[in-house]
């Protein structure tokens, strides 16, 4: 069996596969980072590095986690700053590491002050470990933003940009600048770097947050000698917001050239995939490592390998493979109607369905037909939402089916072939004509 | 030729006490909370979800399994106690697979129901164990009303009777209360006196008298009680085993199951227990099956099973079959019994095979019948009966005035613990819709 080859140059930096980790404890220290090359990852970014003295993190509990019931992990919450080692121990860390695995990417991940100076003094004597590349940490949503760095200089594109400039500067190998989700619109923050000279943005960094509370204490959970704060949240659950972001970059004119390093929730080869058809070139993983370990690259490369080959695709076809499918609301085709459809064979009568749109939808689905426990869509009421199938637990069971021909039942209005957007629909007010 | 008559083979300890402890433990032990909370995520909360159709005392089960899921277990205990005040027996003996779970839309899906059964005790566990008291007496109505009968349907009468502010006085028959909970129901399926807690904490609630080796023996008693009483509810079970009716029926060695496993459920020392080397069970139902298996988990070498009609018609539901097969219970279809061989003690019994001229015979120390119950009636004679039953109408009310019943007295039920606690319960408000009224 010939599996595609899932090799990679991303900004020139080879890698045996895509899947790098992403700054985090994975990577905080050589120890982590054999480990994590031994069972296979392509690329490691090491834990983001700072000035001396090193910061300190707080002896108590830097997490906190979203669980299903049966206590898997959902979403993942963090306190945790950016490494808390001497700078010393880490260069001597990175050297040797580069040495011993001379295939695999090693990027160093690098938070400094708002001063050139400081950027002038360490990206060199970072460079110089043999690194081959920087990402700039402009991401972290807790205590390093208080103190001017992370987030506190990823909200701001006019920073984004000159500490961009300055890392160039420095510079001989690519940089990739992190971007913080916790913004309204991810697009600024990326057109800055890419102004800035950044050969790549990756994203993103983790949400600002609070897990819940304690239903004991009634204080926030968890806390630190009883006071706790928001971190920075990521996992599973943070794919989708992960996602139109990418997205948004891959699609918007200002910045469909920069290329993308995916992060966010990626746990299997599937999230992988999202990331690569939306844009992103590589990807960076962090909770999954943390919550199984780092033999998850085995599902992850073989995965990928399998779906390239059933798809006869290279990966480099596959990315942005689904960006044109990507537009706004406004130009959806108003004039294209689905119908869900249940398969009756399928069904098993759970009623999900009837009471999820009874309830709350549009009362198109039936619960009794002929005096027996049925569901069936009433194609009269069904507006197409989908809520349906979302709630419905049996996979392939309901369906949406597009009306070709006719009329649409619910509308009583003929089914067309030409495309309605709102721009041109006659509610608008705003529409555009002729 | 003298034919040497063998001594029949009956003693106790055949084996260890700790073996029959083992073989007496807990049947279904409880769920863990990460078991129950894995079990309560598979529930799909169906709309008009099959299940409380299926249960005949209607517990919106959706609805408790969804407080398990928010760690929410006393508002789970009380939706299943409202409905049901024996959730906890009923998530012991209950049948559940031919109830509840057996019209889980999981079996389409993936042929495994969600065990609702276990959920239900996990849920109601911890209230008995910490008798938290979750139901509140209404204003006092002044009502009394008498309930004959300390079994499920009496005692769940009583108890929504005094929920509903009615004093209730309960005359029963045994010296415990609890009916067949306490004297019947296998032993591996309700431990550690766990009838004897439940019955505790029905009655906690206040406003119930009980009146333990209170027999009421006559149709002139019950006249009395109409009398003195604003309302009767009768739930006395059935006291009667039926008879075979064939030859040898009176040797020594052939016993109602019924009195064995009363006898089995008072024992101190299961050990102490006499047990034939030897055992033969007639009958199909959740005796004969009960006597077979826990006859072999004492310690019976050989127990066989014999059935006149076929696996379907035996109302032991499957899993009943099976528990039995896997406990080394041989069962033997349509063969009726025709004569107990023996001299003053039986030695065999000789059994026709349907629909053939063979004869199945088997050797035997001890047979068990377990071929039905019927009521003692007699006494109570004034009200209408049909085969030996009450006949009551949908809100179980009698043919006499004043006089309601339940439970496995009346006809057409199935004889399942948790239709007698539903019967309790309909009476009662039936009851209580008369007394209010009048
Ligand atoms: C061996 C056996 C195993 C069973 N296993 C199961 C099982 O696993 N699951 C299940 O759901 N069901 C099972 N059943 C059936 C279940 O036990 C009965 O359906 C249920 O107990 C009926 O309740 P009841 O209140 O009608 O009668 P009973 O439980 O029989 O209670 C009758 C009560 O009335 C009292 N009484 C009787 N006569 C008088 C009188 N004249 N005056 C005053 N008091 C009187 C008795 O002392 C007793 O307390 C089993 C039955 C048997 C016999
Ligand atoms: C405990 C923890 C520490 C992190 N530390 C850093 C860090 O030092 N630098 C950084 O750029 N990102 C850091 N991150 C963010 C991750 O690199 C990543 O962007 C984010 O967790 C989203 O990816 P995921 O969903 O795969 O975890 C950290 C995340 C976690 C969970
Ligand atoms: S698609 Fe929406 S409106 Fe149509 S049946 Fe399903 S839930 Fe109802």
């Amino acid at each position: 069996m010939i599996m595609a080859d899932l090799k990679t140059e991303f900004l020139g930096i080879s890698s045996p596969n895509p899947f790098w980790l992403a700054s985090a404890p994975p990577t905080d220290k050589a120890y982590n980072v054999n480990r994590a090359f031994e069972a296979g990852w392509g690329g490691a970014i090491w834990k983001t590095l700072g000035e001396d003295p090193h910061i300190v993190n707080v002896s108590g509990p830097r997490y906190s986690t979203l669980f299903s019931n049966d206590r898997r992990v959902i979403g993942f919450n963090n306190i945790e700053l950016i490494t808390d080692r001497p700078l010393q121990t880490n260069l001597d860390e990175l050297r040797q590491i580069k040495k011993d695995w001379p295939d695999r990417a090693l990027v160093a991940s690098i938070m400094l002050p708002m001063d050139e100076a400081s950027w002038a003094k360490y990206v060199p004597m970072i460079e110089d470990t043999g690194v081959d590349g920087f990402e700039l940490n402009f991401g972290c949503p807790h205590g390093m933003s208080e103190r001017g760095m992370g987030a506190a200089v990823g909200q701001v594109p006019e920073y984004i940009q000159m500490a961009t400039e300055w890392a160039k500067q420095a510079a001989s190998v690519p940089v990739i600048v992190k971007l913080t989700p916790n913004i309204a619109d991810i697009l600024p923050p990326a057109k800055a770097a890419q102004d800035g000279g950044a050969d790549a943005v990756s994203l993103i960094n983790t949400i600002n947050s609070i897990m819940r509370v304690d239903y004991d204490s009634l204080t926030m959970y968890p806390t630190t000698d009883g006071m706790g704060t928001h971190g920075g949240y990521c996992g599973e659950a943070v794919k989708p917001i992960a996602l139109n972001m990418v997205a948004e970059i891959a699609r918007s004119d200002a910045t469909r050239a920069l290329p993308i390093s995916g992060i966010g929730g990626i746990t299997n080869w599937r999230d992988a995939v999202d990331f690569f058809a939306l844009g992103a070139r590589n990807v960076q993983v962090c909770t999954a490592a943390m919550v199984y370990g780092f033999k998850i690259i085995d599902d992850l490369v073989d995965g990928l390998s399998t779906f390239l080959d059933q798809k006869q695709m290279t990966l480099d076809q596959l990315v942005g493979k689904a960006v044109p499918s990507v537009t706004d609301w406004q130009h959806l085709n108003l004039n294209y109607i689905e119908k869900a459809v249940i398969d009756q064979d399928l069904c098993i009568k759970c009623g999900r369905c009837h009471i999820a749109c009874e309830d709350t939808a549009h009362q198109a689905i039936t619960n009794m037909v002929d005096g027996e426990r049925r569901f069936e869509v009433i194609d009269e009421e069904c507006v197409g939402c989908n809520l349906c199938v979302s709630v419905c637990p049996v996979d392939g069971c309901i369906s949406m089916q597009q009306l070709t021909t006719g009329t649409d039942p619910r509308t009583g209005e003929p089914i067309t072939d030409e495309k309605l957007q709102w721009t041109g629909h006659p509610n608008n007010p705003m529409r555009k004509t002729g | 030729m003298a034919t040497q008559k063998p001594s029949p083979d009956i003693r106790s300890s055949r084996l260890g006490k700790s073996e029959i402890d083992r073989n007496f433990s807990d049947l279904h032990p409880p769920l863990s909370r990460p078991e129950a909370l894995i079990e309560a995520d598979r529930c799909y909360f169906c709309y008009d979800a099959p299940c409380i159709t299926a249960c005949p005392t209607g517990i919106d089960i959706p609805g408790f399994i969804q407080k398990i899921r928010s760690d929410n277990i006393q508002g789970s205990a009380h939706t299943i106690l409202s409905e049901n005040i024996m959730g906890g027996m009923c998530a012991r003996v209950c049948p559940t697979e031919v109830l509840c779970e057996e019209a889980c839309v999981r079996n389409l899906h993936e042929d495994k129901p969600v065990e609702i059964g276990l959920l239900q005790r996990y849920a109601t566990d911890p209230i008995f164990e910490q008798n938290n008291q979750l139901f509140e007496r209404a204003a006092s109505t002044g009502k009394k009303v008498a309930v004959v009968g300390g079994g499920p349907a009496g005692l769940s009468c009583a108890h929504r009777l005094a929920v509903l502010g009615h004093d209730v006085v309960v005359f029963n028959r045994d010296s415990k209360p609890g009916g067949l909970n306490e004297y019947g129901i296998a032993a591996y399926k309700t431990i550690n006196d766990f009838a004897q807690t439940e019955v505790d904490y029905i009655l906690s609630i206040g406003g119930i008298e009980l009146r333990n080796n209170s027999p009421l023996a006559s149709a002139a008693e019950l006249s009395d009680l109409c009398e003195e009483y604003d309302a009767v509810f009768l739930g006395v079970g059935l006291a009667l085993s039926n008879s075979l009716g064939i030859e040898g029926e009176d040797m020594t060695g052939v016993l109602n199951a019924i009195e064995y496993i009363a006898d089995l459920r008072q024992a101190e020392d299961k050990s102490k227990l006499p047990v034939g080397r030897n055992v033969v069970v007639i009958g199909g139902g959740m005796t004969a099956i009960d006597v077979a298996v826990q006859s072999k988990r004492l310690g019976a070498e050989q127990v066989h099973l014999v059935y006149r009609r076929g696996p379907e018609q035996m109302s032991a539901s499957v899993f009943e079959q099976t528990l039995a097969r896997t406990s080394g219970v041989a069962i033997h279809h349509w063969a009726s019994p025709e004569r107990i061989i023996g001299g003053d003690h039986v030695t065999g019994v000789e059994f026709r095979v349907e629909s053939s001229d063979d004869r199945l015979h088997l050797e035997a120390d001890i047979v068990f019948k377990a071929i039905g119950q019927n009521m003692n009636g007699d006494g109570l004679i004034s009200i209408a009966l049909e085969s030996g039953r009450f006949v009551v109408d949908e809100n179980q009310k009698t043919s006499m005035d004043k006089v309601w019943a339940g439970g496995d007295c009346v006809v057409g039920g199935d004889d399942l613990t948790v239709s007698a606690v539903q019967h309790g319960k309909i009476a009662a408000i039936d009851i209580d819709r008369h007394l209010r009224k009048a």
